[in-house]
């Protein structure tokens, strides 16, 4: 039987305010524990939450960045549930007047054509605290520094149908975080993660299937490979005449696999109810006009410039907008070196190889757009050719140095002088006379090939540095003269 | 000392009689020599009130002194108090030290107010009758066997029996307005959002608001004006000019319209109680005043929207309350679970448990609809009919309560008899508006409140009216003897 995929997502991306949701307390990542909270957040007798309003500043720019209906009228209710980090024994968040209603995001797929998903609504909420299991001999440490840190919540349709879909959803919702700047995207910290719902049915059959909740999913690569594993579970047990139980699970990367998390867990009723200690949202069409009026250049937008401006591929300007980071980059790598599709191939392929294999983001990339702009005007202008240019990306990776002192110490000039390429042409093809004679006997349309040989000998004899293009007229020269 | 009013004492302590730390001393050693008796206090705080009182003193000396400069007050214990204990009356905050002042703390200490402690009430402000304290109930000063009332039984108490000449109370449900009926002060509710809650313990956040409890209408304006006011810190607090409460005192009440609910008048209500209101009506019409027959249709169902809308609310409030962070923690826990399941079953009182379980309830998935959401419906048609009434008079007069103070221990047994207690009180807290009680009469010794209720932000009003009335009765200048009947005290404040 074939079966088809249903994802929806739930992406919570925590907001770049300097301030928590509802206190005055700084957010910020790896501080020490319980440093970061006021009365508020330590859930104190008779203290009060306070609305931080450039959160929702951020949820009205995010829900005009997607074209969403912004709710002039939301309300903040309470998610009722004891936990150790939760410590009003409540989570302040929306339910049913969400600040963000419907809306919907276009991805590309990998056939090139364009889907459009849906996006429920997005809402404001806090962030809980954390448990500390390791380090207290067996009892648990509380620290508060994360609690009411504002998060706006995204829930999508469940329109998405394989995890590569589910990816490019996410990398979307990445770049347009990232890009209206309501978010350093930074998902290892957990700045953005997400919990997926999956669930399958036979192809053909409107009826969805009973969904399983993946819970905080915190990278691209778990998200596709949490979904397939997940996919794959639900096709076994489905074929094996089994049920799909309805049930929050947990990824675990280690062994890649998906398990149920502990029923307590789930079998909440939150008992939701608006909140008393806050006030309505109320917002009008100027503040919500204003907001779309300021938005900076959204991925799309952005994608088709570089087009159209810049003369890229689709490809290519995909790739370069999805996230605000790689963008900018890009651009700055472009204004630098003056040319669009040079900057495209080299931040496309050489660098990021670069930070696939070691994982990391553009950035914190070692290599700044600057250097990698400085590098490229070094090709165009023949200072180094195109391998010692790899070599040169590699030394400024490992940062030992600039562009210019890397290509001096290791002595990576192009040698552009004619005669001292010419007197190398001559030795090689004095040195290889058999291969000579092949190349004279060969069929004219068959030469080209054969003059790699002769190429690589060259470029071998100046240990790298000649120009290629001369080195490549120069034999085709010398040798034709010879038949 | 005992008894002088919050202005005399003012004027006294201006004048140079005494010094605020001699009757800080005086008061709170008044407290430990009597209180034992109404068990109206459950901690004094000398050290720091001694602290405040000198730095009353050296504002005296340096002239910048105000009216409430030196003057000793309590405070229900549900406010916060930085570095002293604040418990709520539960076993569940019974050692809880707070390291901050509520916000009405805070500006009754800038005023150079000097808090010599915290008084009974009954626990999380849950009751009628102070009788579900964890510190033991509190006595009526006017009759040993009688309730103070409550929830600021304590206040009430401490006040009646001039233990202090003025205490903060808490009112989601009559908490100020029903004790100071009972114990013949004057106390009054503001709108909800004069006065911050910041740092008050939460019972119902939609319906809590504090006020004073004094002797005089006249005392309560001047704690009323230091008390109010915007605090960014409380979401719901109004942002809006604080008006000097005192100014409008001695305005005449000639042409005022005043509004009698015939469902105030109804058969639950102790027909003495009902001759003593119409009396002080009377009086009120004479100072010319114009009555008016009105009606409240909606009022019957402020008990059952508020049993449901107050206990929900709690039952969310007092989910922080878990043995995790502070206050009490069951002893040698087995896992979370018995962690929380115990310290909340031994932590938390009968009656506390009572409504966080018809909270919980309420509040529940498939019983949300018929019961919270249908409450608020409620709660919206006893706003429109306050709107509409106040549309046509200035002012709505009633009884506080539909009885005197009862028996300790007479309502105890059966909770929904206690609630209906409230029934004339509920729905000001419902509708948001101002309400207050002041002294007009004795039943059989105890003590009757008139209930004065306005419009939003019309306590100014309400002062005046009670403040003229008080100009013509001496009922508020009555105070209980040893006995526990009342006797004219005419030399008051001599």
């Amino acid at each position: 039987m074939s079966w088809e995929i249903v994802i929806g997502l739930e992406i919570h991306v925590q907001l770049a305010t300097k301030s928590k949701l509802f206190s005055g307390a700084k957010v910020g990542f790896g501080a020490e524990p319980n440093t970061q909270t006021t009365l508020v957040d330590l859930g104190m007798p008779g203290a009060l939450p306070v609305f931080n309003e450039e959160a929702l500043r951020m949820a009205v720019t995010f829900g005009t960045a997607i074209n969403a209906e912004v709710c002039k009228h939301s309300v903040f209710a309470r998610k009722n549930y004891f936990y150790p980090d939760s410590p009003k024994g409540y989570q302040t968040s929306q339910m049913d007047h969400p600040i963000v209603g419907l809306g919907h995001l276009d991805i590309q797929l990998e056939d090139g054509s364009t889907k459009r998903i849906g996006v429920t609504r997005a809402h404001l909420e806090e962030d809980a605290g954390k448990s500390l299991h390791e380090d207290y001999d067996g009892m648990t440490g509380i620290d508060l520094n994360r609690s009411s840190t504002p998060l706006l919540e995204i829930v999508s349709e469940p329109d998405m149908r394989s995890a590569k879909e589910a990816v490019a959803y996410m990398r979307k919702m990445h770049a347009i975080v990232t890009t209206i700047g309501i978010s350093d995207g930074n998902m290892a910290e957990g700045s953005m993660r997400c919990d997926a719902n999956v669930s399958i049915r036979p192809t053909g059959q409107e009826k969805l299937g009973t969904r399983a909740e993946l819970k905080n999913i915190n990278s691209f690569k778990f998200i596709e490979r949490a979904i397939n594993v997940e996919v794959q579970r639900q096709i076994d047990i489905l074929e094996d005449g089994g049920k799909i139980a309805q049930e929050t699970r947990l990824y675990d990367s280690d062994k890649n696999e998906t398990r149920p998390m502990r029923s307590k867990e789930e079998a909440n009723d939150y008992r939701y109810f608006p909140c008393p200690d806050l006030l309505p949202i109320e917002i009008d069409d100027a503040y919500i006009e204003a907001i779309r009026q300021s938005l900076p250049e959204l991925p799309d937008q952005r994608s088709a410039r570089f087009v159209s401006q810049l003369g890229l591929s689709e490809y290519d300007a995909g790739v370069l907008s999805a996230s605000r980071g790689l963008a900018d980059y890009f651009e700055e790598v472009v204004t630098v070196c003056n040319d669009a599709k040079l900057s495209a191939n080299w931040v496309t392929g050489e660098l990021a190889k670069y930070m696939n294999q070691k994982n990391i983001e553009i950035d914190t990339a070692p290599v700044s757009a600057a250097q990698l702009g400085q590098l490229i005007s070094r090709i165009m202008d023949d200072t180094i050719n195109g391998k010692a240019a790899k070599t040169v990306l590699d030394e400024l990776w490992n940062q030992t140095g600039e562009v210019d002192a890397i290509i001096d110490a290791k002595s990576l000039k192009q040698v552009s002088d004619i005669g001292a390429i010419a007197a190398m042409v001559d030795d090689v093809i004095a040195a290889s006379p058999k291969q000579v004679q092949q190349y004279v006997d060969a069929e004219v349309e068959k030469r080209g090939k054969m003059l790699g040989f002769f190429m690589g000998q060259v470029m071998k004899a100046s240990k790298g540095s000649a120009n290629p293009g001369q080195v490549n007229g120069l034999l085709k020269d010398k040798l034709d003269a010879l038949c | 000392m005992t008894n002088k009013t919050l202005v005399q004492i003012s004027k006294d302590l201006a004048a140079g009689e005494y010094s605020s730390r001699e009757i800080t001393q005086d008061i709170i050693a008044d407290i430990k020599a009597r209180d034992s008796i109404y068990n109206s206090f459950i901690s004094v705080s000398e050290d720091l009130a001694l602290t405040q009182a000198d730095a009353a003193d050296a504002r005296f000396a340096a002239g910048t002194h105000a009216m409430l400069t030196g003057v000793p007050f309590a405070h229900k214990d549900l406010f916060c108090t930085k570095g002293h204990a604040t418990t709520a009356a539960s076993k569940m905050l019974q050692d809880f030290v707070p390291p901050y002042e509520s916000t009405v703390g805070q500006r009754l200490l800038s005023a150079g107010a000097v808090c010599v402690g915290k008084t009974n009430m009954d626990e999380f402000a849950m009751g009628s009758s102070n009788e579900s304290s964890f510190f033991g109930a509190v006595k009526n000063p006017w009759d040993l066997n009688a309730v103070p009332g409550g929830s600021s039984g304590g206040s009430a108490a401490a006040v009646a029996a001039g233990l202090v000449p003025a205490a903060t109370g808490t009112d989601t449900g009559g908490s100020i307005r029903q004790p100071a009926s009972f114990c013949n002060l004057t106390g009054i509710k503001p709108t909800y959002g004069r006065v911050s809650r910041f740092g008050i313990i939460a019972y119902a956040s939609s319906l809590d608001q504090a006020g004073p409890m004094c002797q005089t209408a006249h005392d309560a304006a001047i704690m009323l004006n230091a008390m109010a006011g915007f605090d960014v810190q409380d979401s719901t607090s109004v942002q809006q000019d604080t008006p000097d409460f005192t100014a409008d005192l001695n305005l005449p009440l000639h042409g005022l319209k005043v509004g009698l609910p015939k469902e105030f008048f109804g058969p639950g209500l102790n027909p003495q109680v009902a001759e003593c209101i119409m009396a002080a009506v009377k009086e009120i019409e004479g100072l010319g005043a114009q009555i008016i027959d009105i009606s409240l249709p909606n009022l019957e169902l402020s008990i059952p929207a508020y049993y449901v809308i107050a206990p929900s609310e709690a039952s969310s409030n007092l989910s922080r309350f878990d043995g995790v962070r502070y206050g009490y923690r069951c002893d040698q826990p087995t896992d979370l679970m018995d962690l929380y399941c115990r310290t909340r079953s031994e932590g938390f009182g009968t009656e506390v448990k009572r409504r966080i379980m018809v909270g919980t309830y309420a509040l529940s998935e498939g019983y949300y609809d018929a019961y919270y959401v249908k409450a608020q419906r409620i709660r919206r048609l006893i706003k429109d009919d306050f709107a509409r009434a106040l549309s046509q008079v200035d002012v709505i007069m009633g009884p506080v309560a539909p009885t005197p103070a009862f028996d300790l221990g007479s309502n105890t047994k059966d909770p929904v008899a206690m609630y209906l207690e409230d029934i004339y009180t509920l729905s000001a807290n419902m509708a948001g508006i101002p309400a207050m009680s002041t002294p007009a009469g004795f039943v059989n010794g105890r003590p009757v409140g008139l209930h004065i209720m306005g419009n939003y932000f019309a306590e100014a009003k309400l002062l005046n009216i009670a403040h003229q009335y008080q100009q013509i009765t001496d009922w508020h200048l009555q105070t209980p003897t040893s006995n526990g009947m009342p006797v004219s005290n005419t030399e008051k404040g001599a």
